[in-house]
């Protein structure tokens, strides 16, 4: 999806905090994303590297962590791995999931000089 | 966006305003040229933010021969500014009694439809107010003032969504009333618009009987963040082989709370419901705020149109 609008959001965040925490150019940009986040990485490394162009973080590099997904298993009382929203739980196949993770957006840490 | 508001963000338009317009902002240069994916004008002119601040390191001087370079934790969501547009709306809707809905769908479904028909429908119990989201034109806001309800039109440009800050200054261009229902809908579109919270009471995620029972499934992001799902057009079951079970279940694989409506617009099946499940979340909305009458807390008709 938007991952532009994305890439746009992660600028304006390393522009801010470039002023509130002294620092003029960006050399590694470490992001954490979940498989529930609806982020195409290869999407957003094409559209990262359009975006900072011209930027403090133009040729960064972009590091992605890609974090677990987990859901609360009604039936089971517990905590299951998943993948997908849709997936059934692992153990009892029940579809009463809550999501507990996965849907991570963030940007964990940078490297900066 | 600039960095200050995100405004001016490429070609949002709101009612054909370049949004933003009329606040005093002077430092909008810094962002054109690379706001999309035009790459025939990124030429060699780019290069001016990254300036020549040698004392701006951690040790707010430069010396020769010394990395600068260091870890900064930021720790930060991504769609945080999103955030903090959409729970200033959030709270603007709270304070004044505003029940505000978030209708998002593929384009086609038969949003802006079933929208007049609420429209009519509701019309002498409810104060309202309509935001509409599209790419282009202003021809949905048109066909809702035409209902005789205020309407404001957000052109997104290039944009595959709405966002908590174009929701912000239409609210201040709409000023809807206090105790109103304010309807949004959103670009015709099931995928982004699930990712921006515009600080709306709910989503309601409409899906045409025309469309694939699967989407539930082919869209899961929508349809699980959606509080009420509104199969519409079903009027037209007779004439297709849309299994109307297998798309509940899809839709509660995604989303096991979620409440689902089967309307049609035009035969008015179903509205009763609709209309039904409006009034009792608005009635959560205003109940006990204290800035509206108790009159205006009761549903009954208490506003002439």
């Amino acid at each position: 999806m938007h991952e532009m609008s994305i890439c746009e959001a992660i600028r304006q965040t390393l522009e801010e905090q470039a002023k509130a925490q002294d620092f003029a150019r960006v050399t590694v940009v470490r992001l954490e994303i979940g498989p529930l986040a609806g982020v195409e990485i290869e999407a957003l490394r094409f559209g990262f590297d359009v975006v900072m162009r011209g930027s403090l973080a133009e040729k960064a590099a972009l590091e992605i962590i890609e974090t677990p997904a987990s859901a609360w298993c009604m039936p089971c009382a517990r905590t299951v791995a998943i993948e997908q929203r849709f997936e059934p739980c692992p153990i009892c196949a029940s579809h009463q999931l809550q999501v507990t993770s996965g849907d991570e957006m963030r940007i964990k840490e940078l490297e900066v000089e | 966006m600039c960095s200050v508001c995100g405004c001016g963000e490429g070609e949002v338009r709101l009612e054909g305003k370049p949004v933003g317009e009329g606040h005093a902002h002077s430092h909008h240069h810094h962002h054109h040229g690379h706001d999309h994916a035009h790459d025939h004008d990124h030429g060699h002119d780019h290069d001016h933010n990254l300036g020549h601040h040698y004392g701006q390191g951690a040790a707010g001087t430069s010396v020769p021969g010394m990395s600068q370079s260091r870890l900064v934790q930021i720790e930060q969501d991504i769609l945080a500014k999103n955030a903090r547009y959409a729970n200033i709306n959030r709270q603007h809707f709270e304070d004044r009694g505003i029940l505000a809905l978030n209708l998002v769908s593929s384009p086609g479904s038969g949003k802006t439809t079933l929208l007049c028909r609420t429209i009519e429908m509701l019309d002498a119990r409810l104060p309202m107010a309509v935001i509409e989201g599209d790419q282009q034109t202003s021809a949905d806001a048109e066909r809702i003032r035409q209902t005789g309800v205020r309407a404001l039109q957000i052109n997104t440009g290039k944009g595959c969504h709405l966002d908590g800050h174009m929701v912000g200054h239409a609210i201040e261009d709409l000023q809807p009333e206090d105790g109103s229902v304010m309807f949004i809908e959103n670009v015709g579109n099931l995928v982004c618009p699930a990712a921006f919270d515009l600080g709306e009471y709910a989503k309601v995620a409409i899906l045409s009987v025309t469309e694939g029972e699967d989407k539930p499934i082919k869209y899961p992001d929508m349809f699980a963040a959606a509080q009420l799902v509104i199969l519409s057009k079903i009027d037209l079951l007779p004439h297709l082989d849309f299994d109307v079970d297998a798309c509940i279940a899809y839709a509660r694989q995604v989303n096991p709370g979620v409440k689902i409506l089967q309307v049609s617009a035009r035969t008015g099946e179903g509205m009763a419901a609709w209309l039904a499940w409006i009034e009792a979340a608005r009635a959560m909305q205003v109940a006990g705020n204290p800035r509206l009458q108790p009159s205006q807390q009761d549903a009954t008709p208490s506003h002439t149109a």
